[in-house]
């Protein structure tokens, strides 16, 4: 029989985490880390590929945290791969950040009873159907190559510095602008990634890639020259005046 | 003190021009700064793909003047700079710099390039014209000099990975502008010009569609290290354009916006564009050229016109285009345009707009901060007799600041202006800077050979093709090889660093690169690996690009096989690889000139300037040359008077020793100690001793045969109609002026440059002194290049008729009872035209001397097919020969205006100053060695040899060959000849050249 329940991977801090509230429905599993901020985007994004239906982030509610700031950390990463999942076509619900601590009124289990209630509204994981050379494979491999970017990474490392105290040259950068900025890079990453995992197995022209990745060939265009100057792909062979462009292994 | 002279020069502008400027002062002995607004030298010659006529790689051929001006020890380049004031004058100037700064501390960053790979943050490239992409941390090119990173503070967000990232603590992020005082002698300005923005002329639609782009842009599509790998892309969606339209004048001879005159070296890139475009389209590719004059005035220019026209299939269209369309369906785009009268439409799939060259930015600031006047168009105001001048003194101009110009123009007055800036200091030649040292030559004749083999990418142009890293691993296993690398660029200044510190680190005692041509690179590595003490001739060099990767594009299997077998046959060969010694020899500070025409004179004066003697050689009984011939010029300045200042400076400077009706009967000797007999007008012969010579032989009026010419008194030349004119017997009422006669033909495929400007002259001349006479110019193409443009207008808007005919329809000129009867096709009203002119006047090719051929061969320099003398290089070294020590300069070169050949001149005199300021000269240490107890005396060598390098000396009582060394260009005939084998060619011996080829063609058992 099939299961119509959604799978919820739930990562729970250390300190959200108590034995004797754990009267938890069976379609949530947890994993328990020291804080919340050690989860990585790739992992995540790994949980929904392999078939969950939802991922649950539990920590201490800011400023509270063992660990002085892991908490507010994994609100950037949260924030950034919902963005990454809305490229990806899945729900960004389908991650849900929660603050919790055991000495709260409400119960740990009634907060993942209205999850599970509002994850049963969206279909089950269009995951589950996918075979692995679907768009939505090939966008969850791009979304995860993303967060795995040192450029990205660096961006997200940072973004608390940046943002909240000063940057190399003693200024702030106000919060809007990182975040357009963090915006825009991500957007472009996700096309280059995703352009990088398709042509991977067989060269492809702009117009292939074009409407693949639902662009104007001339935004593919401009997206293959820059990924020719980061080493991402080579020039493969031209049929009549169409030039097939093919991934190189990004070292 | 304030009229103490520094010997110094500060030149202002780091393109071809200030480069070629700051090496010439540099190797004369003076102390330079070389200052540039951006972060990196080479200007807009590092962003073109190709160079016209020769198709040479623009960046193959700066590259080494490029990393020559980086390692010139007597050159301060300082980028990122700007001027901030002035003082002072002529002698002595103090200038006010502000540098900007980079946020890299210039001495730690080895331009290795981590950071910009690891750097978060992407901008717009601007060097690749926005095309693609950089990030804020940046280099503007590969082979940039300095190779130095610099931080886009406008995009940084400050996130610091650089410096963490950095080995070589090179990031300064609280690094301020910094400001300093320079104090020079004089000062140059080449800051070049600024591309005219075609938004400007919104009917062609450049930025509103994608598929138009301007002619820089294309430079970079072309281009192998550019955006698109040198594939011709459309940006509307990537596809290969079957179909490209190129369109010429854009912001050039546009009355309406002010930009009237010609830009003068569209024509040509334009043509070299879609011929290179071509060149790297798969496909075939239909390029067509709309223009309204083909100005292809230089030197064979016409010849690679003819060659576009016939060989490559490129097709003109002579036509102004009135407005471009776009379908936005597919991106394709539609020229409209007027042909015969008729409105015309032609569907295209990419458009090239040949944009004109506009000021430079900020002009009024740089003006007005040296004190200079602008012309009308706000370049910098010369005049024909003094085009490196500017309006202050101390103060010189080259390049294309002064007018448009291509780059030969360019480095032509950027040597000329060295010479004028060095002649005002010259006194204080040497004391500012210090002899080159290197480190004491390591003694290996006990070593066994020790290999390093550096394997160039050469970007793409290699890299793309041979497999790299095989060939580097291959390499790894030669014998004797110890070690082997790859490098994106050998040639980079990084590089070389990087060679010497491998040089050190493996004990390497013989060093090879495979990459590129040694004609222009191997200077730069022998100098490398002479920096970390061995001997330069340990050095060799495969070429695995121009006889492998562009060969064999289309192989890259066959083309790695391949490049594996040059680089084991020159492993093979640098294992017996012997130091030879550079022999050193004297300098006699003596000038000789042959030819006493306005090149000649002029050259004498600035080679007395710089303190040296001069001995000028007049055939004719007078000096003057082909000026003489002139009563009046275009910029109604006086050449008469001119002509006599000159010629009074010459002959009352007690440097110059003049010979009239003199010729050079005869020349030995070799640069640095020429000999020559002077056979003056009495019938005497006078011996001098020499450092260098300079060809300044002119030329001549063509004779036509054409049209009646010779005939019929009624027909003449332009020179004889000028005669005529300035002696007030000019009377006629109707005037046909024929041009390209002699010219443009079959005989002489070329142009002959003047004769339009020439034709103008007359035209405005005759409407000033009889406004009613009618004037008609049958012409081909009118090429009025420059400021010259508006003498063309003018005598337009005079009423000068301009009737243009094709070799098709040629006119004809008939004499018809004493009447003389002009007839032609007239194609705006298309109809043949008979007119009854007074006078006709034919704009007659200026030709070769004919005593060209003669002087060439006694001094073994080459002709061009036409006669003229050939240059060592048509871009880069205009008035240089190939054999060292031998200049040349004016009509001798090629025909062309007075203020070029006075621009020639003093470049010719810059050049020989590099040489005649040294008291000794090092020479080339491949040459002939003659063992002399094997040598027989049977004298074949000094038969063979064609430098008369070798004679015969008594010893012991017998005849024995003796190489004069600095003669010997290392060609190797003597060598082979000998029946003895008793002369051995140094680095080529027969037992090297027998290693490379066996094992060229024989793998060896590593």
């Amino acid at each position: 029989m099939e299961n119509n329940e959604p799978k919820i991977a739930c990562f729970m801090c250390n300190f959200a985490f108590c034995q004797t509230e754990m009267r938890i429905p069976s379609n949530t599993s947890i994993a328990r880390v020291n804080c919340i901020g050690r989860i990585d985007p790739v992992l995540i994004l790994e949980m929904l590929e392999k078939g969950a239906d939802a991922v649950m982030l539990v920590g201490c509610k800011p400023p509270d945290c063992h660990y002085i700031e892991g908490n507010s950390q994994a609100e950037i990463t949260v924030k950034v791969l919902k963005k990454l999942m809305c490229l990806a076509g899945l729900e960004p619900e389908r991650l849900k950040l929660l603050w919790y601590s055991p000495i709260d009124k409400k119960s740990f289990s009634s907060y993942t009873k209205e999850y599970t209630e509002e994850m049963r509204k969206l279909v089950l994981s269009p995951i589950k159907k996918a075979v692995s050379e679907s768009p939505l494979m090939i966008n969850i491999l791009a979304a995860k190559n993303v967060a795995s970017e040192f450029r990205l990474r660096v961006l997200l490392g940072r973004e608390k510095e940046l943002t909240e105290s000063v940057n190399v040259y003693g200024e702030k950068i106000p919060i809007e602008e990182f975040n357009s900025l963090l915006e825009e890079i991500v957007a472009s990453e996700f096309v280059q990634q995703k352009i990088h995992v398709l042509t991977q197995t067989k060269p492809l022209s702009i117009k292939t890639l074009s409407e693949a990745v639902g662009m104007k060939p001339a935004t593919v265009l401009r997206q293959i020259v820059n990924m020719r100057r980061r080493n991402m792909m080579t020039l493969d062979h031209i049929e009549g005046t169409t030039p097939f462009y093919k991934a190189l292994e990004v070292k | 003190m304030a009229n103490q002279k520094i010997g110094a020069v500060l030149v202002v502008g780091g393109g071809v021009a200030g480069i070629q400027a700051s090496l010439d002062l540099a190797d004369s002995g003076f102390k330079v700064y070389l200052i540039d607004q951006g972060p990196s030298i080479g200007g807009v010659m590092a962003q073109l793909d190709k160079t016209f006529p020769t198709n040479d790689c623009s960046m193959c051929i700066l590259s080494p003047k490029l990393v020559a001006t980086g390692r010139h020890p007597n050159i301060t380049i300082l980028t990122n700079t700007e001027i901030t004031g002035l003082d002072g004058e002529v002698g002595n100037f103090e200038v006010k710099i502000r540098k900007r700064s980079r946020y890299i501390i210039e001495d730690k960053c080895n331009g290795c390039g981590i950071c910009a790979q690891k750097c978060p943050i992407e901008a717009v490239d601007v060097f690749n014209k926005g095309l693609s992409k950089r990030c804020a941390i940046y280099v503007e090119y590969p082979q940039a000099v300095p190779l130095k990173y610099m931080i886009d503070r406008e995009k940084c967000i400050g996130c610091g990975t650089c410096y963490e990232i950095c080995k070589a603590k090179a990031i300064e992020y609280d690094q301020k502008d910094s400001e300093a005082t320079l104090n020079v002698g004089s000062i140059i300005l080449a800051p070049g010009f600024e591309a005219f923005d075609a938004r400007l002329k919104s009917e062609y639609g450049y930025g509103r569609f994608q598929n138009v782009v301007t002619s820089i842009e294309f430079e970079r599509i072309l281009s192998a290290s550019g955006p698109y790998g040198g594939l011709v892309l459309r940006s509307s969606d990537g596809d290969i354009p079957k179909k490209i339209a190129f369109i010429q004048c854009v912001g050039s001879r546009d009355f309406q916006l002010g930009n009237n005159y010609c830009s003068a070296a569209c024509c040509m890139y334009g043509m070299k564009e879609a011929v290179i475009a071509k060149e790297h389209t798969p496909s075939n590719l239909d390029c067509t050229i709309f223009y309204m004059d083909m100005r292809a005035y230089g030197k064979e220019f016409d010849a690679y016109y003819n060659r576009a026209k016939d060989e490559w299939g490129i097709k003109f269209v002579r036509s102004r285009v009135a407005g471009v369309t776009e379908d936005p369906r597919t991106g394709n785009l539609f020229v409209h345009y007027v042909e015969d009268e008729t409105p015309k439409t032609e569907e295209f799939d990419m458009i090239v707009l040949s944009i004109g060259m506009r000021p430079p930015k900020n002009v009024e600031a740089l003006a007005k901060n040296f004190g200079i006047r602008l012309n009308s168009y706000k370049f910098c105001e010369t005049s024909s007799f003094s085009p490196v001048d500017t309006s202050k003194p101390g103060v010189f101009v080259c390049g294309a600041f002064s007018a448009p110009k291509d780059i030969p123009e360019s480095v032509a007055q950027a040597s000329g202006a060295a010479a004028k800036a060095m002649s005002v200091i010259a006194s204080e030649r040497g004391t500012l800077v210090a002899p080159k040292e290197y480190p004491p030559e390591r003694d290996v004749s006990q070593e066994e050979p020790r290999i390093g083999v550096f394997v160039c990418h050469c970007g793409i142009n290699i890299g793309g093709v041979v497999n790299v890293p095989e060939l580097v691993e291959y390499a790894k296993s030669l014998p004797n090889v110890v070690y082997a690398e790859a490098n994106l660029y050998t040639c980079s200044q990084d590089t070389q660093k990087l060679i010497r510190e491998k040089i050190q680190e493996n004990n390497l005692n013989r060093v090879i690169v495979a990459s590129c041509t040694p004609r222009t690179h191997e200077p730069l590595f022998k100098e490398t690996v002479q920096e970390a003490g061995l001997n330069p001739y340990l050095f060799e060099m495969t070429n695995i690009r121009d006889q492998c990767s562009w060969v064999h594009m289309h192989e890259p299997k066959e083309a790695t096989e391949k490049a594996k077998d040059l680089v084991r046959s020159i492993v093979a060969k640098a294992k017996l690889l012997k130091p030879l010694k550079k022999p050193l020899i004297n300098v006699t500070p003596v000038g000789l000139i042959i030819g006493g025409g306005v090149s000649g004179m002029t050259a004498a004066v600035e080679l007395s300037k710089q303190g040296f003697e001069v001995h000028l050689v007049e055939r004719e009984n007078e000096l003057g040359g082909h000026l003489s011939t002139l009563h009046y010029l275009l910029d109604r300045d006086d050449p008469k008077a001119k002509l006599n200042a000159l010629i009074k400076s010459v002959m009352e400077n007690d440097k110059i020793h003049v010979y009239l009706g003199a010729e050079v009967a005869d020349l030995t000797g070799f640069v640095g100690n020429f000999k020559s007999k002077i056979r003056q007008r009495n019938g005497e012969q006078k011996e001098v001793e020499h450092g260098i010579v300079i060809v300044a032989t002119g030329a001549i009026e063509y004779k036509p045969t054409e049209y009646l010419y010779g005939k019929n008194p009624k027909v003449m030349t332009q020179h004889e109609l000028e005669e005529k004119i300035a002696n007030g017997e000019f009377g006629a009422r109707n005037v046909v002026m024929i041009q390209c006669v002699g010219a443009r033909n079959d005989e002489r495929p070329n142009c002959a440059r003047i004769c339009c400007g020439q034709a103008i002259k007359n035209a405005l001349k005759i409407k000033e002194v009889s406004p009613e006479t009618e004037v008609y110019v049958l012409y081909k193409d009118l090429r009025a290049y420059g400021f010259k443009e508006d003498y063309y207008r003018e005598a337009a808007t005079k009423g000068v008729l301009f009737i243009n005919y094709e070799d098709e329809r040629k006119p004809e000129v008939a004499n018809e009872y004493g009447k003389i009867k002009v007839t032609f096709w007239e194609p705006v009203i298309k109809e043949v035209v008979q007119i009854e002119p007074d006078l006709v006047v034919l704009s007659a090719a200026t030709i070769p001397n004919p005593d060209n051929k003669r002087v060439a061969e006694m001094l073994k320099v080459p002709l061009t097919k036409d006669g003229f003398f050939l240059e060592a290089h048509m871009k880069l070294r205009p008035v240089d020969f190939a054999t060292d020590g031998v200049f040349l300069c004016g009509m001798a070169h090629s025909p062309k205006y007075i203020e070029e050949s006075i621009a020639q001149a003093c470049a010719a005199a810059a050049r020989a100053t590099t040489i005649l300021s040294k008291p000794t000269l090092e020479m080339e240490g491949i040459i002939a060695n003659v063992n002399e107890d094997l040598c027989s005396g049977c004298r074949i060598c000094e038969y063979l040899c064609p430098y008369g390098a070798i004679e015969m000396k008594e010893k012991d009582g017998k005849p024995i060959a003796h190489v004069t060394e600095a003669l010997c260009k290392g060609c190797g005939a003597c060598g082979t000849a000998c029946p003895t084998k008793a002369i051995i060619m140094g680095h080529f011996t027969t037992e090297e050249i027998l290693a490379q080829v066996k094992a060229a063609l024989v793998e060896v058992e590593a």
